[in-house]
């Protein structure tokens, strides 16, 4: 597939999620809309996965470890074949499977239930580890906030992976700049964030987390060469796609109203 | 009891190429064997126990028998959101080992008890708590807990306890296992504190009560059975535990009792006080202190006895 098309499946995407946090009345949307292109390009671009065999042992593996982008991974999920589309209208209501955070084994392709931050860290390090003692070789993607940061955990995490030479394994963080209440950077002292992960010996790039071509070059360059886990830190913008949501933290909780789902659509060509 | 389980652990693995062990950077020599022959499937995972839970998730998801490795304390509170969500919401066959439970590790001081332990992980939706009492049940709930679908925490003394059973005893999860017959009144016992409440048993004996002694290995599932006959054919039934009076065996007998009244016999609570221990002082001590002994196990299930007694007369 090529670049065209992948930027054509990310504003659907796009659209789709503030259609279903508009019918839902669920929060999170700039969340989401800040990691639509880190899921295309992974999911479309770099995982070996199939969606008609989803629980294929040798598979690659994905971790959105901010699990409150869950409506971003199951919309990707189901446009890339895991289940039907369909099921996305039901999200977040009353009975559904798709909940607000994901539950375990809620649908096809999703490897975990997150919502709590700072774990999916550490159990993609346990799959990691179980494919090096049983002789596979897939990959494990682990998908984080900058705010994940902020938790003690991720960095007990940080620190093993290297001493145990894990290589199949890459963290791609969703550099927005924002959390919950603020600025990401002034809450704790974040930056400077890639040389963090490259003193804790990671294999540290930086890239724009919206370009496709720079995310798919690198999502598939794991394992890198260098025998270390990859830590890629993508610049990213919260609300990215909606010009006025672009960077506003108010839609970190902001459900969009029918008007702004209508300018939404408009702005991505999607009607 | 932890020296049984090394060697449990890695006749196990012999057997079972599953089984990986996880280490939070303690039992340094105790692994030494298991290491020899299985090094690929050891990990320590340093002084870092959150990242070792999730991470041991990670591994059952992927087919794997993860065991964790390290103090009571350490392995429950210290972690307990990642075993809550990782371990228990996936229903993982994850068993996590707690070594030094109730107050092993007294002389270390309160933060190395683990009087909280199994009433933080028993309130766990899918958690199967399991505090053996000897070193015999130790190699049994290990057996068990690997069998077993879902996650288990299995509670460890340290080391040098005597061994209780003098062949190898029945054991299954959620059955408890009567250790002396009695008919008068009832001590169920979990954990590592079994043998004082046989030496409460025989005080008792000297005061002319014939006490039975139960080991309750399993706390959760509860022996509801067993609960049933002994409420009902003793005069008096008395948990002991070395633990909290508050969310372990007693709290969970307590509210069996509640659902199910109308019994026979009256309950007896002996645990930890609501309250630290700022001294020095080893296990003995810290026993003593919480009036874990077996004669004040004795005296008060005497003193409640009596009472039952005269008021069956009244």
């Amino acid at each position: 597939m090529n670049l065209v098309e992948l930027e054509t499946i990310v504003r659907r995407i796009r659209s789709r999620l503030v259609e279903m946090s508009h019918k839902a009345r669920a929060s999170h949307l700039g969340s989401s809309l800040s990691c639509v292109d880190i899921l295309v390009a992974a999911y479309w671009g770099a995982l070996t996965i199939d969606p008609k065999n989803p629980y294929d042992p040798e598979r690659d593996r994905l971790i959105l470890s901010k699990g409150h982008a869950a409506s971003a991974l199951y919309a990707v999920l189901a446009y890339r074949g895991f289940f039907s589309p369909d099921l996305l209208d039901a999200y977040a209501k009353p009975g559904s499977c798709l909940a607000e955070h994901p539950s375990p084994g809620c649908v096809p392709g999703v490897e975990v239930a997150t919502g709590s931050l700072g774990h999916g860290l550490s159990l993609g390090m346990g799959m990691a580890l179980a494919g090096r003692i049983q002789g596979q070789s897939f990959r494990v993607f682990i998908v984080m906030s900058d705010g994940e940061c902020n938790e003690g955990s991720v960095w007990e995490a940080a620190m093993l992976a290297p001493a145990q030479r894990l290589d199949n394994i890459v963290v791609i963080i969703d550099f927005n700049r924002w959390q919950a209440t603020g600025r990401s950077c002034e809450i704790m002292a974040l930056q400077p964030l890639k040389q963090k992960w490259e003193a804790f010996g990671w294999s540290t790039h930086e890239i724009d987390g919206h370009d496709l071509k720079a995310l798919v070059e690198s999502l598939r360059n794991v394992p890198d060469g260098t025998g270390k886990p990859v830590a890629i830190v993508a610049h990213t913008v919260k609300g990215k796609g909606i010009s006025f949501m672009e960077d506003d933290n108010n839609w970190h909780y902001r459900i969009p109203d029918a008007d702004e789902l209508r300018r939404a659509r408009l702005e991505l060509g999607v009607l | 009891m932890r020296n049984a389980f090394a060697e449990e652990l890695t006749a196990l693995a012999s057997e079972d190429e599953r089984i990986v062990l996880l280490s939070g950077d303690i039992g340094n020599r105790m692994f030494n064997d298991y290491k020899s022959r299985f090094l690929g499937r050891f990990l320590n995972c340093g002084v870092a126990e959150a990242n070792m839970m999730s991470m041991a998730a990670g591994m059952a998801l992927c087919g794997l028998r993860p065991i964790t490795y390290t103090i009571a304390s350490f392995a429950t509170i210290r972690c307990l959101e990642q075993i809550r969500i990782d371990i228990c919401y996936h229903n993982l066959p994850v068993t996590i080992v707690g070594v030094g439970g109730g107050l092993c590790y007294a002389a270390n001081g309160a933060t190395h008890h683990a009087c909280e332990d199994i009433a933080s992980l028993r309130i766990l939706p899918n958690m199967t708590v399991i505090c053996p009492g000897d070193a015999w049940e130790v190699r049994l709930a290990l057996r068990a807990a690997i069998k077993h679908k879902g996650p288990v925490y299995i509670r460890l003394g340290k080391k040098g306890e005597p061994v209780v059973h003098e062949q190898v005893p029945d054991f299954a999860i959620g059955k408890g296992i009567i250790v002396r017959e009695g008919s008068e009144v009832c001590l169920f016992s979990t954990g590592n504190i079994l043998p004082l409440a046989i030496q409460a048993s025989e005080e008792l004996g000297k005061k002319g009560i014939s006490a039975q002694v139960v080991s309750l290995h399993t706390v959760k599932p509860i022996d509801e059975n067993l609960l049933s006959e002994a409420f009902s054919e003793f005069s008096i039934v008395v948990t002991v535990e070395e633990h909290s009076l508050f969310g372990g065996l007693g709290g969970s007998v307590a509210e069996w009792l509640a659902d199910h009244p109308h019994q026979k016999a009256g309950l007896v609570r002996i645990g930890t006080d609501d309250k630290f221990l700022h001294e020095a002082g080893g296990q003995d001590y810290a026993r003593l202190c919480f009036g874990l002994t077996p004669e004040t196990i004795a005296e008060k299930t005497w003193r409640a006895y009596q009472a039952s007694v005269s008021s069956d007369v009244t």
